[in-house]
């Protein structure tokens, strides 16, 4: 509506207002507080730039930009190489147990990272059962620890990202376009390269971005399984962790850069992805074929090595979990003791796993409607602010904004440190782009014609939105939602920041056991935290029949 | 019911104009067209007066009443969208009833009204059904009904054909325009197809760049258009260079045609437009514009001749088929003209000539 483009201090006017006033207290704010931290030198007051200085001087701190971003392209590297073949053959192929091999997939990429890193280091560490077993006859596989582990790890748990990401635009390729290749003389394996990927290069280029960013701000699994090789995510934790050294200017200069760091590559990916965006609509969208006799066993393999080993570290947790546990070590035979274990000391970190998301996730919702429907109908300055201000989450890791909530709220008027609030509102701030995203791409499909249909038979303009609107949306938000949810549960990096005893979460209670080395009952948290996820999507599936599920 | 009144209105988008200084009287009662290529303002007209977009000057009225800034919700318009915009969470019942449940209108009142719009659009069968098991023409047909049960002042109705394919597009025409007659409804359609405008309208209004070129009845436009714009959008026309002098035609090669319209316009260097079927094919010596078949398509009811003139320019000519055989290709020709149907206009082609003369007077 153009006449909405103007500012007016109606009620969605001071949502704005109202919206940014948020946004200003809860995110600018502490960030703005850890910039001042890093740059004003703690005991005299005056501007310095040591702490920058003392970064990039020492090479014990330096190398971890290289070592994070070294991990950080060969794991998106990797991720894209495995999940757009994979989901091309999902695309073309008919490939027996094709839904099994959807859903495991996405259980693969739904665990907290960690979880993954920890189950290879019982597989393939030093006495790793697998590792154990080809010493045995006489083969050494080589160590697990440092690079090679972490980008195993962060490519196993990441290119389901990529899988989806493409086999949602695979969908929006018409099959005449590929019909038209193949009458060209262009098929098979070449069909692939040269007109396939080219197509879906846009989002490949998105999904290559998000990879990047979760493993560039992976904090766990570096710490389990990088031992000497320290990323950036590590030496922030560390440092700020560090009460020895005590010095909050530090850390707060290593946040600053990480952010600078995540801004760059945001921006060369938006410069790279909007010279080369170009929208596709299939009328005729590919179809599944038999696979040709000689090649159907190849496919085959493939598919299942690759989810195989993708979900092998969730399944050993799983099995060890059910293990018997003698003080720290597993012994043989089966127990339930582990569970016991979890669930009494444990409880209430089960129980905060699902408050702290459930209130997060109402708000969520709630905010990601508002400033959706801001957005797209009510286009103005102050609502243009409103969207860039809500996607800079996208460009900060996890770590750092704990430490900027942390910082910022940890003296009165301002006290809310500690408490349940600032771990919601931290989840929050990390998972609003992507629902406001989601609920943006809802809304700008719904036709503004339907709106104003409503508001010809004499609507007002607030209820056309609720009464038509809301409800013609609420099928996608609903799906968002569930998925929001999967992702808040298994997060690690903020809340390992934020956490007190009384606000534990299930993924901060797996990772303190793993640390101290109690196995068994990190094995049996993370089984509850894996069921809880599949329950999950398995709730998302009844919502979304038929649909399939896209990010 | 009203009549609406369009005075000097004013569209900006920014600083570009996209309707400048636009006025129009739309009778109560009457089915009004805003026809026009894509981007002539005709959309932005319709949605102006529905209260989408915003008056940038000049005033909108309803009968004596001032509609400018008036809320959308408050003008009392029934519309019905090109897409249709049927509320796909809404069953067809609750779609027809939407607009006079907002009315708070009684319980009861508003039964008797959606039965008898979901009757008059033969779509009862479909009441407790959801939009999206029904057809295209099925959906136009809740749209209509649902922008007519309110009773409004004005229905306005945007490209509400386009997106049906083309026997059902023919129904449904005779369908809004009965609908229209019997309710008699004040109505603004926009249409980019004149075949549709035509078959529709008490009056037409041409569209280019935002101003309204020519308003007339369907008659009007098409035999009497305003100016060479007007004459080359709606049906097939040629134009030829000519010369009027002292109420005659001359065209380049001699041909003199007399036109008592012509009189009182100085002498001047003008373009003739011909339609297709104002010619008259003339085998022998006879006086008239020399020229060759080039080619000739045979339709059944009409053959089509496409005839090329001394000058190298080619003509369109239309003729009922004959039952002898074609005029075939190469064979030389003369071309007369029935001169009480031609148009003239002066050489920029704004003015219709034979319009400003005799035309006006009868």
């Amino acid at each position: 509506m153009k006449n909405n483009n103007k500012f007016r201090m109606d009620v969605w006017g001071f949502i704005t207002l109202a919206t940014i006033a948020l946004y200003l207290l809860f995110m600018i704010y502490p960030m703005a507080y850890l910039i001042k931290q890093s740059v004003i030198d703690s005991e005299t007051g005056a501007i310095t730039m040591a702490n920058f200085a003392k970064f990039v001087s020492k090479s014990y701190y330096f190398d971890t930009l290289s070592n994070s971003f070294k991990v950080s392209i060969a794991a998106t590297l990797l991720s894209l190489a495995i999940g757009t073949p994979l989901a091309y053959l999902f695309s073309v192929f008919k490939i027996k147990g094709k839904s099994l091999l959807n859903i495991l997939i996405i259980v693969a990429s739904m665990s907290a990272p960690f979880i993954g890193a920890y189950s290879w280091i019982l597989l393939l560490g030093r006495s790793g059962v697998v590792t154990k077993f080809f010493k045995g006859i006489g083969i050494i596989i080589p160590p697990i620890y440092g690079f090679t582990g972490i980008v195993l790890v962060m490519t196993l748990q990441l290119f389901p990202l990529v899988f989806l990401y493409a086999k949602g635009a695979l969908k929006n390729i018409d099959n005449s376009l590929i019909e038209a290749s193949e009458n060209l003389g262009c098929s098979g394996i070449r069909c692939f390269f040269k007109v396939v990927v080219p197509l879906i290069t846009p989002t490949l280029l998105a999904a290559g971005l998000l990879v990047f960013m979760r493993s560039f701000a992976d904090f766990g699994t570096p710490m389990l399984i990088g031992e000497g090789y320290r990323t950036f995510p590590v030496v922030l934790y560390t440092e700020f962790i560090n009460e020895v050294s005590g010095n909050d200017g530090f850390a707060a200069a290593i946040a600053v850069i990480a952010i600078a760091v995540t801004t760059v590559v945001f921006l060369a990916q938006k410069y790279v992805s909007n010279k080369k965006s170009f929208s596709l609509n299939a009328l005729h969208p590919m179809e599944e074929k038999k696979a040709p006799k000689g090649i159907s066993w190849i496919i085959h393999l493939f598919s299942y090595l690759i989810v195989g080993i993708a979900v092998l570290p969730q399944c050993y947790v799983i099995y060890t979990s059910f293990k018997k546990t003698e003080g720290k070590v597993f012994t043989s035979g089966y127990s339930l003791k582990s569970y016991v274990t979890a669930f009494g000391k444990l409880g209430k970190s089960i129980q905060n796993t699902i408050i702290i998301p459930v209130l997060a996730l109402i708000v969520i919702v709630i905010l990601a409607v508002v400033i959706a429907y801001l957005v797209v109908r009510r286009r103005n300055t102050l609502t243009n602010a409103v969207d860039i201000l809500s996607m800079i989450p996208y460009i900060v890791p996890g770590t750092v904004l704990g430490i900027a909530l942390l910082n910022g709220f940890n003296k009165k008027p301002l006290l809310i440190s500690g408490t349940m609030l600032i771990m919601v509102i931290a989840l929050i701030i990390r998972r609003l782009p992507y629902t406001i995203r989601s609920s943006v791409a809802i809304l700008q499909q719904i036709p503004m014609s339907i709106e104003e249909a409503a508001i010809s038979l004499g609507a007002s303009k607030m209820k056309a939105f609720f009464r038509i609107t809301v409800p013609m949306m609420s099928a996608g938000i609903l799906s968002g939602a569930i998925l929001s949810w999967v992702t808040m549960i298994s997060e690690l990096s903020t809340a390992i920041i934020l956490y007190t005893g009384k606000t534990k979460t299930l993924t901060v209670a797996v990772y303190t056991e793993v640390v101290r080395g109690n196995y068994g009952t990190a094995a049996a948290l993370s089984t509850i935290l894996t069921a809880l996820t599949v329950i999950s999507l398995l709730v998302f599936n009844t919502f979304n029949k038929g649909k399939e599920l896209s990010l | 019911m009203s009549k609406i009144s369009i005075k000097n209105a004013v569209k900006k988008y920014g600083d570009t104009t996209v309707i400048p200084q636009l006025n129009a009287e739309i009778k109560d009662g009457e089915l009004f067209t805003l026809l026009g290529p894509s981007g002539c303002g005709k959309t932005t007209l319709l949605r102006m007066i529905a209260g989408f977009n915003s008056i940038e000057g000049g005033d909108i009225l309803f009968n004596d009443t001032r509609i400018n800034d008036m809320d959308p919700s408050k003008r009392n318009i029934g519309m019905v969208f090109q897409n249709y915009a049927i509320f796909p969470n809404l069953s067809v019942r609750d779609n027809v009833a939407f607009g006079l449940k907002n009315r708070k209108v009684e319980k009861d009142t508003v039964k008797a009204e959606t039965d008898k719009y979901l009757n008059l659009m033969q779509i009862m069968q479909y009441a407790n059904r959801m939009p999206n098991q029904l057809s295209g023409g099925q959906q136009q047909r809740i749209a209509l009904a649902r922008a007519l049960v309110i009773s409004p002042d004005v229905l306005l109705m945007d490209e509400p054909l386009s997106n049906l394919d083309a026997k059902l597009r023919l129904e449904m025409r005779s369908v809004i325009r009965h609908t229209q007659k019997n309710v008699g409804i004040t109505t603004v359609y926009v249409t980019h197809d004149q075949e549709e405008a035509m078959a529709i309208s008490d009056t037409i209004a041409v569209m280019k760049d935002g101003v309204i070129q020519h308003i007339g009845t369907p008659r009007d436009i098409y035999q009497r258009p305003c100016n060479v714009f007007v004459a080359t959008f709606i049906g097939r026309t040629n134009i030829i260079e000519a010369k009027a002098a002292d109420g005659t035609i001359a065209f380049k090669d001699g041909y003199q045609v007399e036109l008592p319209g012509l009189k009182k316009a100085e002498n001047q260097e003008v373009l003739c437009s011909i339609r297709p079927e104002e010619f008259v094919i003339c085998k022998d010596h006879e006086m008239g514009i020399k020229g060759t078949v080039k080619e000739f398509t045979y339709l059944g009811l009409n053959t089509h001749y496409s005839i090329e003139l001394e000058d190298g320019d080619t003509v369109e000519i239309v003729e009922e088929s004959s039952i002898k055989e074609e005029l075939q290709p190469r064979q030389k020709v003369m071309l007369q003209v029935k001169k009480e149907k031609i148009n003239v206009f002066n050489k920029q082609g704004d003015t219709n000539l034979i319009r400003s003369g005799l035309y006006e007077e009868q």
